[in-house]
């Protein structure tokens, strides 16, 4: 995947400032002049209080919202793509097969069983469709979804199966990268310490994470450093 | 069809040519710009959606870029497969007619503007086999259950009337008849326009598992965010005829940059 000494992400200078346009044109900043380079088997955890810009920083990595100064440079088949400058077609293709998000909320299409839903992932990765269900079911298994939920569309599971559904389909590849916004905040004890255990996994597998983790436990357990926003926090 | 998906997906790396590459296109109807100065280029395998208000020029665009009204000015090239990336207005009316008739789909808003109505619905999905040379009865009509069953058709239904059949049986129906030749591009007008909820969700992922199963490119006309957010890769957003905002969809519509795109996403109704 990557040599030791190459950093999977190298964000530089990074800032993001949200232009309201139909608020009077009122500008609000969030983070700016933000360094960083993350390499394989590290989970750097962004820490800091609600409103500090923890989820606009993740979301601005992922291309979700796009950075208005600066750098996010991503390792994707032994090539830097900026994701704040690339084309479309090709930050799809970083996100399908190189970087993955967990979102604390599941968006998906209504009326599609869970099990499809999670096996979407690998067949977009043109994983063949036995094989696809086969680990989807392998992923369920281990996050202890029931059984019975399988074949139902997740619009009707509780918060925490919902988030169960969401985190399978981030792990049931080995994405190089993987930006978690929040993944343990509706879980039990019990499937907390589940998910901590597939965090470990992927690390030890090589992959490089940035987080987000209310839950002081789970931070503990997978942080390898943490970096707290409030320090690159732009003034309003 | 995976092997296939997954040649394609590297094939995509390795040297992205687009199958569709619109420059400068403008269309005006007397005083009016219906489009002005549209450029984009569209990859194989990639959902293009076009949304904005009614009036914004979306159609006049679709209509443009299939080869349907001839712009003002621009060019609208197409890597076809006889004539490798050519203006389209520049083949000659039979050649950009059989293209079309080949290589591309086109799925209206309103079924009926895309079938026979009076033709059973077999034979409306079997046409373009036969446009394409098919002669063999027994082949295309095997085709045509395995299109109906892939749509999520009833097979018993294959001799019936568009006509008799409900909205979203209509839709399914024109589905197939644009897919069952293996286009490389769709064209779609609001296709889950006029149809309720139920049947839309169903419809939608249906779309979406074509299109990645085939590695087809689509251009999809919306007003309905809802189903752009689902459907496309990437969004134009459209005002009084100029592409005001483009980018990956999620990004257009959680972190608008244009005031009449923050003012069209902060209009969405919530349920």
């Amino acid at each position: 995947m990557s040599t030791q000494s190459q950093p999977l992400i190298i964000i530089e200078e990074l800032g993001k400032t949200f232009t309201l346009h139909n608020g009077g044109g009122a500008t609000i900043p969030v983070f700016g002049n933000l360094t960083l380079q993350i390499e394989a088997r590290e989970c750097v955890v962004l820490a800091g209080p609600s409103g500090i810009g923890k989820s606009t920083l993740l979301r601005s990595i992922y291309g979700n919202y796009l950075p208005s100064v600066g750098a996010v440079k991503v390792l994707h088949h032994g090539v830097y793509v900026d994701i704040s400058t690339a084309p479309p077609y090709k930050l799809l293709e970083v996100r399908r097969r190189t970087m993955g998000y967990v979102s604390q909320f599941l968006r998906v299409i209504p009326r599609i069983s869970t099990l499809q839903l999670v096996a979407e992932p690998l067949l977009d990765n043109g994983v063949a469709l036995d094989e696809a269900y086969a680990r989807a079911e392998a992923v369920l298994t281990s996050l202890q979804l029931p059984r019975a939920h399988w074949d139902l569309p997740p619009a009707t599971f509780s918060g925490g199966e919902q988030q169960r559904v969401n985190i399978a389909r981030s792990f049931i590849r080995n994405y190089p990268i993987l930006l978690l916004d929040e993944p343990t905040a509706s879980l039990d004890a019990e499937n907390r310490a589940i998910v901590v255990g597939l965090i470990r996994d992927a690390l030890a597998a090589g992959a490089a994470m940035i987080g987000i983790f209310h839950d002081d436990e789970v931070r503990e357990a997978v942080a390898t450093r943490q970096l707290p926003v409030a320090q690159f926090k732009l003034a309003a | 069809m995976n092997a296939l998906a997954q040649q394609n997906a590297l094939a995509q790396q390795v040297a992205p040519a687009p199958l569709l590459s619109v420059t400068g296109l403008s269309k005006r109807f007397g005083n009016v710009a219906a489009c002005s100065d549209v450029s984009f280029d569209l990859y194989p395998g990639e959902v293009l959606g076009i949304v904005g208000e009614s009036g914004s020029g979306k159609t006049t665009l679709l209509n443009c870029i299939s080869g349907r009204m001839a712009p003002d000015a621009g060019e609208v090239a197409f890597a076809t497969r006889r004539f490798g990336l050519s203006d389209i207005y520049s083949l000659s009316e039979p050649d950009r007619r059989r293209m079309q008739r080949e290589e591309w789909g086109f799925v209206h808003q309103n079924a009926r503007d895309g079938l026979r109505m009076r033709a059973t619905a077999s034979a409306n999905v079997a046409e373009p086999l036969m446009n394409m040379g098919g002669r063999h009865y027994g082949k295309m009509r095997a085709e045509t259950e395995k299109w109906f069953n892939r749509v999520e058709l009833d097979p018993s239904r294959l001799d019936g009337q568009p006509r008799l059949f409900s909205g979203g049986m209509q839709q399914r129906v024109q589905i197939a008849r644009n897919l069952i030749h293996r286009p490389r591009l769709v064209f779609m007008d609001e296709p889950t326009g006029g149809l309720d909820v139920s049947v839309q969700a169903r419809l939608l992922d249906l779309m979406r598992e074509l299109v990645r199963d085939l590695n087809l490119a689509v251009v999809l006309v919306t007003h309905d965010m809802a189903v752009a957010r689902l459907m496309a890769d990437r969004l134009l957003v459209m005002k009084q005829g100029k592409v005001v905002e483009t980018g990956l969809t999620d990004q257009v519509l959680d972190d608008p940059q244009q005031p009449y795109t923050q003012l069209l996403v902060s209009s969405v109704l919530q349920i």
